[in-house]
């Protein structure tokens, strides 16, 4: 068995002419906590989709487990999907459905399992993201801090294989980033699973990530264990960590030269 | 000239995007029927959107077919007796209701208060990756959130369009009969006489059933092909009343063309 349960290799996809990724590479390994970060825009989002086989690539592959993702079809995507769980940046809870429902759906919708043991797993799910006692609360009840949580549970409802993170930390206070960190680390240790992150938040995600990619440009700008991209000397690697408000990515976007757009 | 050219360009843009999204819808259409399975498999969820659609629609159908009944008796009964037969009120009353009126204005009130709310929810439900959420979860969102709405829309309309006439029947009664004093024998024998059941009941509920499928595939489209933004949502909302209305309007007449052929 490899020790890598996702790769992707030479990866390119765009929207029409323009192509977001460049031949993008990156292998995660198994039980480990991966990193994806980037600036705004610069496609992290897009890999957790093409890893999810929501998109399909322009050329290269994205493979888990050997099989390649856009290779199969729906139902094979499916039988992929089942081994995956996501948590996506605002939750995405059903806010029909009530914690209790929302983390039991994944179990109705793909076992056939009786009322009273879907009923132990919910609050053992809901237990291990401290909201047991907000089972019977609506989503439109929850904080964000909450509501991540309760997503958080329901991602992990059937104890997947992969967890992937939609910018987890995003508009969190600190207090609910420390949380969500932590929850991060603790469940994927505890499931075997692996996991990968996408974010921008650099004091987060290197104080519990065991390897990061830095996406720049449509391509891997660099890589490495949160050690040593710290000692990077690399300036696009160094602008992002020290937030830096100039340098390889400008502060301005580019345009024509400012004398002309104000007629001087 | 280069305005000219423009002109067309924007007519040709319009005309390729309708035609677009007419496939679109079509593709939704077959897409909801091979899913469909689930929806009677599990009838409780699409119980659950009947009451959402249809229950909570009762309110606004039994106030409007009963002042519509009211109206009905009052201008029928000062129309018919200046001819000289105001007993025919019911017959009156009872046919442009069955064949006509229940139908389309419980399909116009349809799209106006279901329909728009099919719109926003599915809308919202996409731009707050709710529909993105399922399908990571390895659930098909046509099967499990859009078809059971359709299957809904489609079992309701005619229900719908039943009380809409039965209680429109019962507003021409307490106008000609209670208030203005028409005979009740006369009432309700012309029109037990006059109504036939084949070809005025039956054909309402045939064009209430497509009015369903029409209404109910109009909202669920607009909702799932809007922008996932508040704007998007706020114009597919709309989208749905106006092009609801309208090929509800231009069914009506192709079928009443059909059944009077007939």
């Amino acid at each position: 068995m490899s020790d890598n349960l996702i790769n992707i290799e030479n990866l390119t996809f765009g929207y029409g002419k323009e192509l977001l990724h460049k031949g993008i590479n990156m292998e995660f390994q198994r039980g480990k906590v991966s990193a994806i970060m980037g600036g705004s825009g610069s496609g992290k989002t897009t890999i957790l989709k093409l890893i999810g086989g929501q998109i399909q690539p322009k050329s290269g592959s994205v493979s888990i487990d050997g099989q390649v993702v856009h290779n199969q079809n729906l139902s094979g995507i499916y039988k992929l999907r089942r081994k995956m769980g996501m948590l996506f940046q605002h939750g995405a809870l059903f806010t029909d459905l009530s914690v209790y429902e929302n983390v039991a759906f994944p179990m109705r919708e793909h076992t056939d399992l009786p009322e009273n043991i879907i009923k132990d797993l919910v609050l053992m799910k809901l237990n291990a993201v401290g909201l047991r006692g907000a089972y019977k609360l609506m989503p439109t009840e929850l904080s964000g801090g909450m509501a991540r949580r309760v997503a958080l549970a329901r991602a992990i409802a059937l104890d997947p294989d992969i967890i992937m993170y939609d910018e987890p930390f995003a508009g969190l206070d600190p207090i609910s980033m420390a949380v969500i960190c932590d929850l991060i680390r603790t469940l994927n240790d505890a499931l075997g699973a692996t996991s990968i992150i996408v974010t921008h938040d650099v004091a987060e995600t290197f104080s519990f990530a065991d390897y990061i990619y830095f996406v720049a440009d449509g391509i891997v700008a660099a890589e490495g264990s949160p050690k040593q991209l710290m000692a990077s000397k690399l300036p696009f690697v160094k602008q992002f960590i020290h937030s830096e408000k100039d340098g390889p990515v400008p502060f301005h976007v580019s345009a024509p030269s400012y004398n002309s757009d104000l007629a001087l | 000239m280069k305005i000219l050219i423009n002109f067309f360009e924007k007519v040709g843009y319009s005309i390729t995007s309708r035609i677009n999204r007419l496939g679109m819808a079509t593709r939704l259409f077959f897409l909801i029927i091979i899913s469909s399975g689930e929806s009677f498999r599990r009838f409780h969820l699409t119980m659950k959107e009947i009451y959402f659609t249809g229950v909570m629609s009762l309110v606004i159908i039994i106030v409007s077919a009963f002042f519509v009944g009211m109206v009905l008796g009052l201008q029928g009964y000062y129309t018919l007796q200046k001819y000289g037969s105001s007993e025919a009120i019911g017959v009156l009353v009872a046919l442009a209701l069955v064949r006509e009126l229940g139908p389309v204005v419980t399909a116009l009130l349809f799209a106006g208060r279901a329909g728009t709310a099919i719109t926003a929810e599915i809308g919202l439900m996409k731009a707050t990756e709710q529909l993105s959420a399922m399908e990571m979860m390895a659930v098909n969102p046509v099967g499990r959130i859009i078809a059971p709405r359709f299957w809904a829309g489609v079992i309701a309309m005619p229900i719908l369009a039943s009380i809409f006439s039965m209680v429109g029947i019962l507003g021409g009664y307490v106008v000609a009969v209670i208030v203005i004093g028409v005979d009740e024998g006369a009432f309700w024998s012309q029109m037990q006489a006059n109504v036939d059941f084949r070809y005025d009941i039956v054909n309402g509920v045939i064009k209430s059933l497509v009015f369903g499928v029409a209404c109910t595939i109009i909202a669920l489209f607009e909702g799932f092909d809007a922008p996932p933004t508040a704007e998007g949502v706020s114009r597919a909302t709309t989208r749905t009343v106006v092009t609801s209305s309208l090929v509800i309007l231009g069914l009506d007449f192709i079928l009443t063309s059909f059944m009077l052929g007939g």
